[in-house]
């Protein structure tokens, strides 16, 4: 008799328990949706050096693209797995150099320009830097998306560790920050090695104003 | 030596202040100077030269069929302008789409007119048939000056397309990542000295939503919502937004409802 209640309390727990997980509406990345996918195909035309490929996006971008679920708790597995596959495309510079010409990186982070459809082929592109950073002190026209650089190595030192981390970081900001708003620098070809060595001066070199 | 220290620190303090206060007062001058220039040219916005010709445009005979514009509904019934503009993007059962103004003025032209759209979507801003149509969309959108954003999403074609739209807004991709939400996710950011509005919230949805279209001091132009989303579109790095395609009719419908409730500023005046 005892026993049978107790089978029953069991089950009945049992039955409270699945239902509780079916109900648990559990956050899962976005569906593919036939619908959005045909909008986007339908609605964008191929202009200058902006292919149609450019709306083909990549896992990182797939993955940022539902914030809400990028977000959550239960993201954090795919968030570890999005900042390693960011961190594995990175390449140390091949002539181990990682500071170059301050004054150029100056040039560099100022121009916002290229790779829209009103660009050439051959339109330098710029780092974009002070589109979203405040960097030299001296220039008061800086944007406010990423923090402020100013003092950046004299804050943080010129250790190797600093060196390195700014280097990936410039490179591809996704390998620490999946869904990062800094575009991945090295992993689009936006700047090449050169220009990187002087972002980086900008940012590391003592002689460089943002370090004054 | 303490007094040397003292006026030491204090000089330094006061510098540092300075420092700190010309910077920011240097910022906070360029915001400033377009609120003034706002203001001398408060009684006179530029888009008034354009929402003459575009009454102009709306009353005269043209087309194949020579025939005006003034029989078009913009979803308020046959000829009614007034108001229109505060709710659209909306669902036309003529059509059984979802249009947003320019859209549905293209329908207009093609049915009462007799006009070829793709003549309409092909010509560059500014140019040709276009110019007829940012003239066109000055007169109608002044005519919804101090109305209260009003879209509906009770249809459910209205519905989808406020959820197609809000994905787009998320949407990233090309070579920069970027998708609207890069930009307009957060509250007091900036690019360089330009502020942002948070589009994901009401009251920047508004900000955004309710000040477009508008004449653009730096190009001296009248730019229609259509052109600001296709601008969007080009700094974002996207390819090419086809006039009047669907994503610029779900993004503007998911902006226009996030406004819901917020004022028509029309024609805006805008840096």
């Amino acid at each position: 008799m005892k026993i049978t209640h107790l089978k029953q309390l069991l089950a009945i727990f049992g039955f409270i328990f699945a239902v509780g997980l079916v109900q648990t509406p559990a956050l899962a990345q976005q569906k593919n949706d036939p619908k959005f996918n045909k909008m986007m195909q339908d609605s964008f035309r191929a202009e200058g050096i902006a292919g149609l490929n450019r709306i083909d996006q990549d896992e990182t971008q797939k993955f940022c693209s539902d914030p809400k679920f990028a977000n959550s708790k239960q993201a954090e597995a795919m968030r570890e797995k999005i900042q390693k596959i960011n961190m594995d495309s990175i390449q140390q510079p091949s002539d181990g150099k990682y500071i170059g010409d301050w004054k150029n990186g100056e040039k560099i982070a100022q121009s916002g320009r290229g790779a829209t459809w009103t660009d050439k082929a051959d339109t330098v592109i710029g780092g974009g830097c002070y589109n979203c950073h405040q960097i030299d002190p001296k220039e008061i026209s800086y944007g406010t998306i990423g923090p402020s650089l100013t003092g950046y190595a004299k804050l943080r030192g010129y250790s190797k560790e600093v060196v390195t981390y700014t280097w990936n970081r410039i490179n591809n900001a996704k390998a620490y920050n999946a869904c990062s708003n800094m575009p991945r620098i090295a992993h689009f070809k936006l700047l090449n090695e050169q220009q990187i060595q002087d972002v980086m001066a900008l940012l590391l070199d003592p002689e460089s104003p943002v370090n004054k | 030596m303490q007094r040397k220290l003292t006026l030491g620190l204090a000089t330094g303090l006061v510098a540092t202040l300075l420092t700190m206060t010309s910077s920011v007062y240097a910022q906070k001058s360029a915001t400033d100077d377009i609120a003034k220039y706002r203001e001398m040219i408060a009684d006179g916005n530029p888009s008034e030269l354009y929402e003459a010709a575009g009454e102009d445009l709306w009353k005269k005979p043209a087309g194949p069929k020579n025939a005006t514009l003034e029989k078009c509904d913009l979803g308020l019934g046959a000829g009614v302008v007034k108001g229109a503009a505060a709710q659209l993007p909306r669902y036309f059962k003529d059509t059984n789409k979802v249009q947003d103004l320019e859209s549905r003025l293209m329908t207009c032209m093609q049915v009462l007119q007799g006009r070829d759209p793709q003549e309409m979507i092909d010509a560059p801003f500014q140019k040709g048939p276009k110019k007829d149509m940012e003239a066109i969309v000055a007169y109608v959108v002044t005519l919804s000056k101090g109305d209260k954003i009003k879209v509906s999403t009770a249809h459910p074609k209205e519905k989808e397309m406020y959820d197609l739209g809000k994905r787009a807004f998320f949407f990233q991709g090309g070579p920069m990542d970027f998708s609207c939400a890069s930009c307009h996710a957060e509250n007091g950011k900036r690019i360089r000295l330009q502020d942002l509005p948070n589009i994901t919230e009401q009251k920047g949805a508004a900000l955004g939503w309710g000040y477009w279209p508008a004449y653009r001091v730096s190009s001296g132009q009248f730019w229609t919502m259509q052109q600001r989303l296709n601008d969007c579109y080009r700094q974002q790095r996207f390819p090419f937004p086809i006039y009047g395609s669907d994503v610029t009719i779900a993004l503007s419908m998911y902006m226009a409802k996030t406004a819901n409730g917020g004022t028509v500023e029309t024609p805006g005046l805008k840096r």
